[in-house]
């Protein structure tokens, strides 16, 4: 008994780190530049193949993938903003309008991040395994890369957290999700704070699809969408642009996914949209909102 | 104008030769119009972004799916649209409070809520996962179309001119001034979404006719929640023939493109998408109603309703 109650805690608690590191970077999106970007799954699928792409091929290890690819994802988001975002920011007369159309152009970068990656990888499904020796925990069994996967869930969230709280430019990320003109005023360099906060929105999504392929899943290039939907309903559990709220709704998530799908495999996303209608309509703020 | 249209696309299977195909291609770009133009009926004026096209569309195919062996078919259609109106309605009335964003996020898990759940229900109830259907002539579903084409063309320039349309465009300017000035704005949301997605279910049943099997995943395709919005958008949302334009030429380009390189098209379709989107935010009737007016003077109108009756 002890050991199935440890093996459904443990096991939430694995899931729940992803899908926590994906909602954090989806928060910032749209906490901070107001972006709600149904491309996020799209940059988990970008850095999960980067993984698998730099693993069968050069033989480089997921772990040493993430350090060379976050850079390079960061960097991607920035020019992204840069290019796409902020010239709508500036001609949306409202920040409703902007809402609306930086929406409907996520769509567009989702179609095409989705099918520049068909063309390079083709539709197959790939995989591949790392780090796959099973750990015992005190009876329940996981193995190791998910142990992984959720130790580097928690050091770059603490991480990004101590870089909100702490640093010069974290305060002015802060003040931007407050009131961006407000912040602008204040001698904010707007338009730089809004693409760094995209730039490590779509650095996060890499980082989360890089630790996920660890874990021994399909990857597909049509496989982000499931994720983009995760990450919306974990930041409505967890409230917009909160970090600690983030990572609460994530481990929630993870449990309810795994409880329902170890007692009724098939309706785990069901129950997932389950717990978001029912937020959405009773507490739309989130759990820990006012 | 209208009036051509309708004895062009009546007589079209009789004139033209090899028929069968441009039949098909034409239903295919009917489908896609009647989506693109159901889906502006409610989300033209009101600016409410609805992601559940396919949620709608779903349910009218497994409505027909379900019901075309035991009923006569026009009666299956209808039923298709009927179900998807209770569906939107109820949905609607409970979650049209929900403003903006949080409206667009929840229609977007309405999708993979419903089409979960009759897969669900499909593999544990019914011990399927897909459905043979036994299909209908080409011939048939073309004329299915083109009549729920010009009925969504009737409805929406009814709604548009009448009273209905007013409280409509008044909720899309400022909710609470519509409220105030004595509109019923719950009841005026949750109607009009089911009106629209009224005709997302007939052309649902009506489509399902052409396909011999179906499964959640084609049933529910995210696609048909996408590319109405996208055509809508591309087209433009203040005339009739906006939505109907971009449905049009969107689907000739999947027609063109699909078969030999549909990465190519897909990259093609998402690159128009930013292109409209950050240059042309009135879409393509911007760009001609700025046209038509340049000899005139007058000022670009180009918000829905800008056609007056």
């Amino acid at each position: 008994m002890i050991v199935r109650f440890l093996d459904i805690a443990i096991g939430g608690l694995l899931t729940g780190g992803i899908f926590a590191l994906i909602a954090v970077g989806f928060g910032l999106q749209y906490g901070v530049a107001r972006v709600l970007n149904i491309a996020h799954g799209e940059f988990i699928m970008l850095g999960a193949f980067c993984a698998w792409t730099l693993f069968t091929r050069a033989g480089i290890t997921p772990l040493v993938s993430m350090v060379v690819c976050a850079p390079f994802f960061f960097a991607i988001g920035f020019v992204i903003y840069r290019i796409l975002y902020n010239p709508l920011r500036t001609s949306s007369e409202s920040a409703a309008v902007f809402e609306g159309n930086s929406m409907l152009a996520s769509f567009g970068l989702l179609f095409v991040v989705q099918n520049i990656a068909l063309i390079i990888w083709g539709a197959p499904v790939r995989g591949y395994t790392y780090l796959a020796f099973p750990i015992n925990l005190m009876g329940a069994v996981f193995s190791a890369n998910r142990m992984v996967t959720l130790i580097a869930s928690v050091i770059l969230g603490s991480a990004f957290y101590v870089f909100l709280i702490g640093t010069r430019t974290g305060k002015a990320i802060r003040a931007a999700a407050q009131d961006a003109n407000a912040a602008e005023l204040m001698g904010v360099r707007i338009n730089r704070v809004l693409a760094l906060c995209f730039g490590f929105g779509t650095m996060m999504a890499a980082l989360g699809g890089l630790l996920l392929s660890m874990t021994s899943i399909m990857l597909t290039p049509v496989m982000g969408l499931q994720y983009t939907l995760i990450a919306i309903i974990v930041v409505v559990l967890g409230g917009l642009g909160n970090i600690k709220g983030s990572f609460i709704g994530g481990f929630i998530l993870g449990l309810v996914g795994y409880i329902v799908s170890s007692v009724q495999p098939g309706l785990s996303m069901v129950a997932y949209y389950v717990i978001f209608l029912f937020l959405l309509l009773v507490k739309p703020t989130g759990i820990l909102g006012k | 104008m209208l009036i051509a249209l309708l004895v062009l696309l009546v007589g079209l299977p009789a004139y033209v030769p090899s028929s069968s195909y441009t039949v098909i291609l034409v239903t295919n770009i009917l489908m896609y119009v009647v989506m693109a133009l159901s889906w502006a009926i409610f989300s033209g004026p009101t600016g409410y972004i609805s992601l559940a096209p396919a949620a709608f569309f779903g349910v009218g195919v497994y409505a027909s799916a379900i019901l075309s062996e035991s009923l006569p078919l026009p009666l299956v259609i209808l039923i298709g649209g009927l179900a998807s109106f209770v569906l939107a309605y109820l949905v609607g009335s409970v979650t049209l409070r929900l403003r903006g964003m949080y409206f667009t996020m929840f229609t977007f898990g309405l999708v993979e809520l419903v089409r979960n759940l009759v897969h669900w229900w499909e593999v544990n109830i019914t011990g399927t996962v897909g459905r043979l259907i036994a299909s209908e002539d080409p011939v048939t579903v073309f004329y299915g179309m083109v009549a729920i084409f010009f009925a969504v063309l009737l409805a929406s320039s009814l709604i548009k001119r009448s009273r209905f349309g007013l409280a409509l465009r008044s909720i899309g300017e400022s909710e609470e001034a519509a409220a105030h000035t004595g509109v019923n704005v719950n009841r005026v949301k949750a109607v009009t979404f089911g009106v629209s997605a009224f005709f997302m279910g007939l052309t649902g049943a009506t489509m399902c006719m052409r396909w011999s099997y179906i499964d959640p995943t084609t049933a529910f395709s995210i696609q048909y929640s996408f590319m109405p919005v996208l055509m809508a958008i591309f087209g433009g949302m203040g005339h009739l023939y906006a939505p109907v334009l971009g449905a049009t030429i969107f689907s000739l380009l999947e027609e063109l493109l699909t078969t030999k390189f549909p990465y190519y098209y897909m990259l093609i379709f998402g690159l128009t998408m930013l292109i409209v989107i950050v240059f042309m935010p009135y879409g393509l009737e911007g760009v001609i109603e700025k046209w038509r007016k340049r000899g005139k003077g007058g000022p670009v109108d180009v918000a829905y309703g800008a056609e007056k009756a």
